[in-house]
């Protein structure tokens, strides 16, 4: 992908100038008729699209209020209109979060409400045209439900809910985007978003075995399908394969080793990530999020761990409860839900994120850490977007900011932050997520991380930075591509494991 | 003649901006969040949800933290017209509340930074490149109304000096469903012909801002999904 090039970092970085239609053009694939087929959705584009996607809005709009509300309460302020990195690196107006939520409320008027029925030119109603089908296609797979607007915006519209929404109805009509379908497919199949079959998986967990003895002369073990383990640990599956994702993964297995804690993989279970919440489908969200039950049931687990992914982390925090019953607080007679709950241990948030699992480790004074191990990197924290507004860790509203902080000032001695108007709640995609990590749309990713680059650039400069911590797979995915265009080196990008890796002190547990 | 027709529009126009203010709200209630989303980080408790939600109603704290100038005149005109409907309780209450009386002067005020306010809206909708494309016609058409509004008030309050004890016997009378006299002063036709509109447009136009943003998931949901099942009903019919 050498041809592309990064777009400049802005001199001040000020509101661009608008450039209708740059990036009109740009759709991913579309998904194959055995793509669609397989995940329950029409094959190809049906003939009577037009009358089944109005009926499927009709759907939607009666059972998420979200949508309801967010498609009457806009007021077109604009006070989102500058904070999506898609706009920023793009520069194209529909890229702006009002305008690509007005690219369903202007059918939404036209069909649901009095004026747009009767004054459609007045109100900017339109009539859903295949042409406006396409354009749902472009630009709602230019967003990566990042829920940046949503901070902003003074009625919390949240921008991810339409595009969800939208792509929702684009797959119920048989237009489904190639990617996200295609793992989604791969999930219900194989156990996995990458594909990786059982076999293959407990070769590498054997490898990676291996390569820690050698490294640290000490047996740490990667368990599969252990019945009775204490922990089932739920990750991503580029954790099992792709660098940097890797070696966080090592890093978990050493927490696990160093505190004596009997944990677990499923090969069944063996992805964490759920790209039913990218294509909105409530069905596929539920079905993907329900082998962590079963799995879970069949095992017999007290605690259930989920390693480092963004989208992934909001799913288990927020959803699963709901979807599954991993969490705590079911009403009695919810018989479904108390069946996994009376299991659980509760004196755990169930689920757990793999931070907070580390972290109060270390509160316990139950690891200890050789900080010089990582004085070879100037550490700075890249916030991941579903896990910044989308999440919590810990406690306390805001945990999901602190608690990675604080393992990596635990394990390292060189930490700086990016600017501020960058991180926390306000943080910036890594220009990747949200089902749209596919190489055919390459531009949009590289000029998506622009406002990252911008800051880490700074950061860079100012204070010699050389390793960016994250704790998401697509953040890792995405910057290790786009790091290099941008003229870093593909390696500043790598997981907040990866550094408790490099410090911890094993035992000989 | 103007009497009649001004009492009846009035009653239809109120007529129509409460039932369709009720059916709205009706609406959003009955509709399921079938999924915990606040934006987080979010409040943890019902006390703290209650707390965030008048930050946003009182101080538009998001708006704030996105953009100065439409916070500035967005809030101005606001709290503006907060005070001037405060004010104007006065032509239907009789004796005047201790408290409405007291608001009479900072209303009469409040009745320019009102228009001040919505001038600034307006500029940013007509002067910044990125609001003018996301603009509708009914987005101007709005502020023209609004703007109208607040004019011919001021125009009344500081020129023409309206009859406004007339005004006052009218919706008096109005409120008891008998027809009084209607002081014939074209600027006060102006007026309440837009103020009706107003009424009429409100449950079917964006201006369901106001009740929406109560009922909007990602700021009235507290952060509590792993202590709590939350779930739909149509979405437990998944169970059985």
């Amino acid at each position: 992908m050498a041809e592309v090039a990064a777009p400049p970092y802005r001199v001040i970085p000020i509101v661009p100038a608008l450039k209708p239609g740059a990036m009109e053009g740009l759709k991913p694939f579309i998904a194959s008729e055995k793509i669609n087929e397989a995940i329950g959705f029409p094959g190809q584009l049906v003939e009577d699209w037009h009358d089944r996607a109005i009926a499927r809005m009709g759907e939607l709009l009666s059972k998420y209020r979200s949508l309801k509300v967010y498609m009457d309460a806009c007021v077109h302020c604009g006070a989102c209109s500058d904070k999506c990195h898609y706009f920023i690196g793009t520069q194209d107006p529909k890229n702006m979060p009002v305008a690509r939520q007005d690219l369903m409320r202007s059918v939404y008027r036209r069909y649901f409400t009095l004026p747009g029925k009767l004054f459609p030119k007045l109100v900017g109603a339109r009539d859903l045209t295949r042409e406006v089908l396409d354009e749902w296609y472009s630009y709602f797979n230019q967003c990566s439900e990042c829920r940046r607007c949503s901070v902003f915006c003074p009625y919390g519209i949240d921008t991810a809910e339409v595009t969800m929404a939208a792509r929702e109805i684009l797959d119920s009509v048989g237009y489904g985007q190639k990617y996200s379908n295609e793992i989604i497919g791969k999930v219900h199949r194989i156990g996995n978003n990458l594909g990786l079959p059982g076999p293959a998986l407990t070769d590498t967990l054997e490898g990676l075995e291996e390569d820690v003895k050698d490294a640290t002369g000490i047996d740490v073990r990667f368990p599969m399908d252990v019945k009775g383990a204490d922990v089932l640990l739920i990750t991503p599956s580029a954790d099992f394969f792709a660098e940097p994702h890797i070696d966080s993964l090592v890093g978990y297995a050493k927490v696990f080793h160093a505190t004596g804690t009997s944990w677990t993989l499923s090969s069944m279970a063996s992805e964490a990530g759920n790209f039913g919440m990218f294509i909105g489908n409530y069905d596929q969200l539920r079905k993907i999020a329900m082998r962590i039950r079963e799995v879970a049931l069949e095992l017999g687990v007290k605690r259930i761990v989920v390693g480092e992914c963004g989208h992934a982390w909001r799913v288990a925090y927020s959803f699963w409860n709901t979807l599954t019953g991993v969490g705590d607080g079911a009403d009695p007679n919810d018989r479904f839900a108390q069946m996994l709950q009376k299991q659980l241990d509760h004196r755990y948030k169930q689920p757990t994120h793999i931070c907070e699992f580390t972290w109060d480790m270390i509160e316990r004074g139950a690891l200890s850490f050789n900080k010089e191990a990582n004085d070879k990197h100037i550490i700075t924290f890249h916030d991941s977007c579903n896990v910044a507004r989308g999440s919590r860790m810990g406690d306390f509203a805001g945990g999901q900011f602190e608690i990675p902080r604080n393992i990596i000032k635990a394990v390292a001695n060189n930490f700086v932050e990016m600017s501020p108007e960058t991180t926390r709640e306000q943080t910036f995609c890594c220009g990747g997520g949200g089902g749209l990590l596919t190489d055919d749309l390459i531009d949009l990713r590289v000029k998506g991380a622009l406002p990252r680059m911008e800051v880490l650039q700074q950061v860079v400069d100012e204070h010699g930075v050389n390793f960016m911590a994250t704790i998401c797979a697509i953040c890792k995915a995405q910057f290790t591509k786009v790091l290099p265009i941008y003229g870093f080196d593909r390696r500043t990008v790598g997981g907040v494991h990866q550094l408790v890796s490099n410090a911890i002190i094993l035992g000989d547990k | 003649m103007a009497d009649i027709l001004f009492a009846i529009l009035f009653y239809f126009a109120t007529l129509m901006f409460v039932v369709g203010l009720l059916y709205r709200i009706n609406t959003y209630w009955r509709t399921p969040a079938p999924l915990l989303i606040p934006t987080t980080p979010a409040p943890t408790t019902q006390t703290g949800v209650v707390l965030r939600m008048t930050r946003e109603v009182v101080f538009f704290e998001s708006l704030f933290k996105a953009n100065l100038w439409t916070w500035s005149m967005g809030w101005l005109f606001h709290a503006s017209l907060a005070l001037v409907l405060v004010r104007h309780l006065r032509y239907f209450t009789e004796p005047v509340w201790g408290w409405v009386a007291v608001a009479q002067p900072f209303g009469m005020y409040a009745g320019l930074t009102m228009l001040l306010g919505l001038c600034g809206l307006w500029a940013r909708r007509l002067f910044v490149e990125r609001i003018r494309y996301i603009s509708t016609p009914s987005d101007h058409l709005m502020l023209a109304l609004l703007v109208g509004i607040a004019a011919s008030g001021l125009l009344m309050t500081f020129v023409t000096h309206a009859d406004v004890v007339g005004v006052k016997n009218f919706f008096q009378s109005w409120m008891q469903f008998s027809i009084g006299a209607l002081p014939g002063d074209p600027v006060l036709y102006i007026h309440l012909l837009s103020v009706a509109v107003l009424l009429v447009i409100f449950p079917i136009s964006k201006l369901l801002h106001a009740p929406g943003v109560f009922f909007s998931p990602s700021r009235n949901q507290a952060d509590n999904p792993r202590e709590k099942r939350h779930i739909a009903a149509w979405a437990a019919e998944m169970e059985k």
